[in-house]
């Protein structure tokens, strides 16, 4: 959804720099704005826990606070937190990092994302993504100076990119490619057998990997496969991740980054100028989480798992298909049969249903088609919001 | 299976075709076990949590220590039966520490639970002493909280 008159318009103002002034909106800011104005709506389009963080942890974070840690951390973040996360990685993916050089403490997953592109990024480097993807991947690409190569993927391959499509897309400039399972906005998983396939093309190429693993504890059956966990790819796999989704911490904003030396070097770098360090009050709570955290992280999941069962039985019973999305809190059915486009759909169910979901389109031109629909909300939400959608379908189905 | 009652006991209006979705079994399955919970009382009842307060008709509620002497053979089980049959007794439990039985009692004003321990309570033979405390406000029951912020105060209406 580019806003292409205010686009337009920036771009001309010399005082904003090109790269800026032609980054286009994110795809959501309208609906936002549209939002913002109404009342009694019931949101599917929110990107985050409805829990709010464990109280343990909050606890955790007031006690700091009283204990006066309220000065900067080392850049690369507190050694008590490293070495958590380290031990974190070890139980849960069996990979080891060596926790003075080879984690680094960020601002959320995002300052992460955007540390390693613009740590690894040459002017003109291509790194490819899938389509649709995460808002952030192509416009942090683009800001790194890189170019986003864009992978189209599907229903029939289940949201996931495939490594022969990739490997049409490889030239000279290409540097690393960025996949992010499970994922947002699909809830798509990666398995095995597609890490591995696109492992080895990574390896044939020479190609850096960044893998964003923000919710890999959201996986509903099968086991989380952690890139760098694959054969020789902890050599060339910059993984990012934090613990917004997995302990309702959005708002905390501590992520991580795991990677071999040279890489945490060079994004420590970047981090050291700019951010600093992570918020100190929110590294203490994170040291909480991770020590102590495992019970609700895994309350928490089997309620997703619940709510999600619930919402894509009701989905397809209503008439809008959906593949089964087995990670992260999304849905993202097929609305083709309404013959609308996603941002049509997403618009007139708001205006006439009161209920908001987040158009596909706004995560890349293979979204179109579809919408996301987050589970992270209560179970009576989840209900009365598909009852609406359900209502909506019967008014607007074409009739074939 | 744990899960089924895990789910029943956060929403008792649950119905089994949302629990047969939620946990990926046959309805069939699912009304089986719930139906057989009921008969042997593993589901006691469903109940409703409400805050009466909003009503304007909230009941008066105390917390009672007492202090009973246990008898022969029955322990303490005989004396519990015998105060935990009246109907102003709304919980009861056993304890450690410095008296024996606490007790959750309800009335519709402070008259009626003074007269219930003072008339019916105190004069039992095994009881030794009572110690009554009002409840002046509730927070949290059955692990609900009464006053909550609302979600949409917390969270953006929309995000990436």
């Amino acid at each position: 959804m580019l806003n292409i008159e205010s686009t337009a318009i920036e771009a001309r103002d010399n005082l904003i720099s090109q790269k800026v002034a032609t980054l286009p909106p994110s795809g959501i800011r309208k609906f936002f704005d549209l939002l913002s104005s109404m009342e009694d709506i019931i949101s599917l389009g929110i990107g985050e826990p409805d829990f709010v963080t464990p109280w343990h942890i909050r606890e955790a974070g007031t006690y700091s606070l009283e204990k006066g840690y309220t000065m900067y951390t080392s850049n690369s973040g507190m050694p008590e937190l490293r070495q958590e996360l380290t031990s974190y990685l070890e139980l849960h993916y069996g990979i080891s990092y060596h926790p003075e050089h080879e984690i680094l403490v960020t601002t959320g997953s995002s300052e992460g994302l955007d540390l390693a592109l613009r740590a690894i990024i040459n002017p003109g480097d291509e790194v490819i993504i899938p389509d649709p993807c995460y808002v952030a991947y192509p416009a942090d690409i683009i800001l790194a100076g890189g170019v986003p190569i864009l992978i189209p993927t599907n229903e029939e391959n289940n949201f996931v990119v495939r490594a022969t499509d990739i490997e049409a897309r490889i030239t000279k400039q290409t540097k690393a490619i960025l996949v992010g399972y499970p994922a947002n906005p699909t809830g798509a998983v990666m398995s095995k057998k597609e890490s591995r396939a696109i492992s080895e093309l990574a390896k044939k190429h020479d190609l850096l990997v960044i893998s964003d693993e923000i919710y890999a504890r959201l996986v509903y059956g099968d086991e989380h496969i952690c890139f760098p966990s694959l054969p020789m790819m902890r050599e060339c796999t910059i993984l990012i991740s934090g613990l917004s989704k997995s302990h309702a911490m959005t708002g905390w904003r501590i992520g991580y980054v795991a990677a071999e030396r040279r890489f945490i070097q060079a994004l420590t770098k970047i981090h050291q100028y700019t951010m600093l360090s992570a918020p100190t009050i929110a590294q203490m709570a994170a040291i909480e989480a991770l020590r102590n955290g495992e019970a609700e992280v895994q309350k928490m999941v089997q309620e997703y798992n619940r709510r999600r069962r619930f919402m894509v039985k009701r989905l397809n019973e209503i008439g809008l298909p959906c593949f089964e999305p087995k990670g992260a809190f999304y849905a993202f059915p097929s609305i083709k049969a309404t013959g609308m486009s996603s941002e049509e759909f997403a618009e007139k169910l708001l205006l006439e249903e009161k209920v908001a979901v987040v158009p596909g389109t706004a995560f890349g031109a293979c979204g179109e088609g579809f919408v996301r629909c987050c589970y992270a909300t209560s179970l009576s939400n989840i209900e009365e919001a598909l009852r609406r959608m359900g209502r909506f379908i019967r008014k607007n189905r074409l009739t074939t | 299976m744990k899960e089924i009652f895990e789910i029943l006991e956060q929403h008792a209006r649950a119905t089994p075709e949302q629990i047969s979705t939620m946990v990926d079994k046959p309805v069939s399955e699912v009304e089986q076990i719930i139906k057989q919970a009921e008969k042997d009382r593993t589901i006691l009842k469903y109940r409703t949590i409400i805050d009466w307060s909003k009503l304007g008709q909230e009941d008066v509620w105390a917390l009672i220590e007492v202090r009973v002497t246990p008898q022969r053979d029955v322990g303490f089980d005989a004396i519990a039966e015998r105060i935990y049959q009246f109907p102003e007794v709304y919980s009861a439990y056993l304890v450690s520490g410095t008296y024996e039985l606490a007790m959750l009692v309800r009335g519709k004003h402070m008259q009626e639970i003074s007269s219930f321990v003072t008339e019916k309570l105190a004069p039992l033979e095994q009881v030794q002493s009572t110690v009554t405390h009002f409840l002046l406000k509730r927070y949290k029951e059955n692990g609900e909280t009464f006053h909550l912020l609302k979600e949409a105060n917390r969270r953006l209406p929309i995000t990436p």
